[in-house]
């Protein structure tokens, strides 16, 4: 879909990106000392720290990537937020209060506490780095992508704006500005959803929804017997020859005008479809016409409307919350999927067809491609699944740029405050994604191709201020996640690395200086991945981020806590071990063959995507046995909880 | 709200009775939390059927388990914190 970007938008963005820097540069002089720099003083209210959690937290893949789920799939996106939202209670329960108690600046610190051993300083600093780098490649990529249909720049300008902005955060006054530019983000991001939501549900539910202001809403042709397509006076059928042969397609010519139209063939009755065909001279034709907004064009028709409604009314009016949900598992939702058919001359077309899915089928778990498999008799696929929940709930409390956040508060109380309105705010979102998403679904504002797009679209459904709205607030989403990995990262790199491990001597002032130096090299990293990974699909790099945090950083902060006898080379063993296995199975998993490399997943070495159930016990196998094998007699180890 | 940038003391000082006192705490309403997630992951992974039936208001069970385990982290959430000992 071509969209129209809007300058109201940008205007709205620049807002906010120039109230945000003028926050940092007021605040810059706050944090000149390590403490001020690193963990904002230690004097952030527990209140902001909560919501600042959610800013940090919530990044672009939830607020996009599980909107556009559950517009195009259903109940699967919800998954996601279940997931990520569960992993708040292994934060508050088992971490938050030790990571409190034991460090200073870092989670690096934490670890270290009993032994101040350079191998775990080393070991937990790279961790640290690579999991902070996989999280920012999604969060710069998710930039890109919102940049060009949002705002309408291309794909690096968005990459550079978001790098540059939070690098300027970052470096001018650290811990403190990231705190602010979390919690505006935060606050800003749940009350605009929470108010999307209640105009969804003041809407309700429509077969003839509003769709983008000024654009009538196509309402698809749909099992119409196949006589009524073939047999009318100027329509030739194609044969089903070459790539064509065997697929459920009919293609039928327009004597008059020789486009092309594609149809959906199931039993003797045809449904519309929308195509895209890329010619092998890189010419784009939108349902058989030249892509385009002008006379003789054509461009893809936005989607997404309930084809049956309970008691077959065209409209429900107004409905309470649990009427909306019980409303949707009784209609049914013409629902869009793709297939892909690449002709002899290198014609590759894409063909986006009506799937008209009963609420009953796609508000429960296996209604998308990625969790379908549960509704098989597969054990490994069933693994897949489950680990890949083991991953979300258990990488939570294992990212750096969230337990950093523990720092910035004064005290074990606060930080458990702090985590109970953490969890009040982002479990509320999640809450509201729900209603999002299908409320996206039913809009008839969804641009088939980019299911990234659902939640913008949704509010452009609305009006195009909110639209404006929406996606700058989108934007600054991704600055508050990405200052915050930023900071983690130049923490590992100034004080575990340069400070701890390499030793050297550096004053308050200069310590300062190197993170922000750190802060700008981490700045510039974000911006290349940013601009190499495009096409990479965002979610799943975020899955994989949790996955690696997980493996690597669980075992050793859970055993350190909870067993006396774990010893330095078994923290350094566990996350060492847990980083690389993890990180050595994603590489070697289909979804990697797919996805990274391009080549036939079915030949992939280990046989499921996510490592996390397998990795994660391996971490914790590895620090047992390791600590067993190098306990010292007479250096008995204190308990530290 | 009051906002404090300036430097604080070190670390607090906390008994070690009531240290160990909040980690039970968290350790055991960890493994509540688990039994909730624990079972909301079997039912979805092996029994996908049962969760599409609607249980309460004609809502389905997948649904409803799925908000619930929000609201549940979020009760447990405000037990941990009625039920922890400050130290000083």
């Amino acid at each position: 879909m071509i969209h129209e970007s809007s300058t109201l938008a940008v205007f709205v963005f620049l807002f906010f990106a120039g109230t945000v820097l003028g926050i940092s540069f007021y605040l810059g002089r706050r944090a000149k000392s390590a403490k001020g720099y690193f963990a904002a003083g230690g004097g952030i209210h527990w209140a902001v720290n909560g919501v600042a959690f959610a800013g940090d937290y919530l990044s672009a893949a939830s607020f996009l990537g599980i909107c556009g789920m559950i517009a195009f799939f259903g109940y699967d996106g919800f998954l996601y937020s279940i997931g990520y939202l569960a992993g708040w209670i292994v934060a508050l329960f088992i971490i938050a209060e030790p990571l409190k108690r034991l460090g200073r600046y870092t989670f690096a610190d934490a670890l270290d506490n009993r032994f101040n051993s350079r191998g775990i300083k080393l070991a937990a600093a790279v961790s640290t780095l690579v999991v902070s780098c996989f999280y920012l490649i999604p969060q710069m990529v998710g930039a890109g992508a919102l940049v060009q249909p949002l705002l309408g720049f291309p794909h690096y300008v968005g990459v550079l704006v978001v790098g540059f902005i939070v690098t300027i955060i970052v470096t001018t006054a650290g811990m403190v500005s990231t705190t602010w530019v979390q919690f505006i983000k935060g606050t800003l991001l749940v009350v605009l959803c929470a108010f999307i939501t209640v105009l969804i549900l003041l809407r309700g539910l429509s077969t003839q929804p509003p769709g983008i202001p000024g654009k009538e809403v196509v309402v698809f042709k749909a099992g119409v017997p196949a006589a009524e397509v073939t047999g009318v006076a100027g329509a030739e059928v194609l044969p089903e020859e070459g790539a064509w042969a065997g697929k459920p397609y009919v293609r039928v010519r327009n004597k008059t005008t020789g486009t092309v139209a594609v149809w959906r063939k199931e039993g003797d009755r045809l449904s519309e479809t929308q195509t895209v065909a890329v010619l092998k001279d890189g010419k784009k034709l939108v349902n058989g016409l030249p892509r385009g907004k002008g006379e003789g064009q054509a461009d893809l028709a936005s989607v997404g409307y309930p084809s049956k409604l309970p008691g077959n009314v065209e409209k429900t009016g107004a409905l309470g919350p649990v009427e909306f949900i019980r409303t949707m598992e009784e209609s049914e939702v013409v629902l869009w999927r793709s297939d892909r058919i690449v002709d002899s001359d290198g014609t590759a077309t894409t063909i986006y067809y009506q799937k008209p899915t009963a609420g009953k089928d796609f508000m429960a778990p296996g209604s998308s491609p990625t969790f379908s498999k549960v509704r098989g008799s597969k054990f490994t696929d069933k693994l897949d699944f489950l680990s890949l929940m083991l991953a979300l709930f258990c990488g939570t409390a294992s990212l750096p740029h969230i337990l950093i956040r523990y720092y910035t508060v004064k005290d074990q109380a606060s930080a458990r405050k702090s985590t109970v309105v953490g969890i009040a705010a982002i479990g509320f979102f999640y809450v509201l994604t729900l209603f999002l998403g299908l409320g996206a679904m039913t809009s008839g504002a969804l641009d088939v191709t980019d299911s990234n797009m659902s939640a913008p679209l949704l509010a452009r459904s609305f009006s195009e201020l909110l639209f404006a709205v929406i996606s700058a607030v989108a934007f600054t989403t991704v600055l508050g996640t990405v200052s915050g990995l930023i900071m983690a990262a130049s923490g590992a790199v100034a004080h575990d690395l340069m400070t701890n491990f390499m030793k050297m001597e550096m004053n308050e002032h200069r310590k300062v200086r190197a993170a922000k130096v750190a802060a700008m090299c981490v700045g510039v990293v974000a911006i290349v991945l940013g601009i190499l990974f495009a096409k990479m699909n965002v979610n799943f790099l975020v899955g994989w981020a949790f996955n690696i945090a997980a493996s690597a950083n669980l075992p050793a902060l859970v055993m350190l806590l909870f067993w006396k006898r774990t010893t330095k080379q078994g923290i350094t063993a566990a996350v060492i071990v847990g980083m690389l296995s993890s990180l050595g199975w994603i590489l070697l998993s289909a979804q990697a063959y797919k996805d990274v490399y391009g080549i036939d997943p079915a030949g992939a070495i280990v046989p499921f995507s996510q490592p996390a159930i397998v990795t994660i016990p391996l971490g914790f196998a590895v620090l047992v046995i390791v600590s067993l094998l190098t306990q010292r007699p007479g250096e008995k180890t204190k308990a530290a909880a | 709200m009051a906002l404090h940038f300036g430097e604080h003391g070190e670390r607090e000082q906390e008994h070690e009775g009531d240290v160990a006192h909040n980690t039970r705490m968290g350790v055991i309403l960890f493994f509540v939390y688990i039994l909730f997630y624990g079972g909301f992951m079997i039912l979805s992974a092996f029994w996908p059927k049962v969760m599409s039936r609607p249980i309460l208001g004609g809502v389905n069970l997948a649904v409803m388990y799925g908000f619930g385990l929000i609201v549940i982290a979020l009760v447990l959430a405000l037990i941990y914190m009625r039920v922890c000992r400050k130290s000083n």
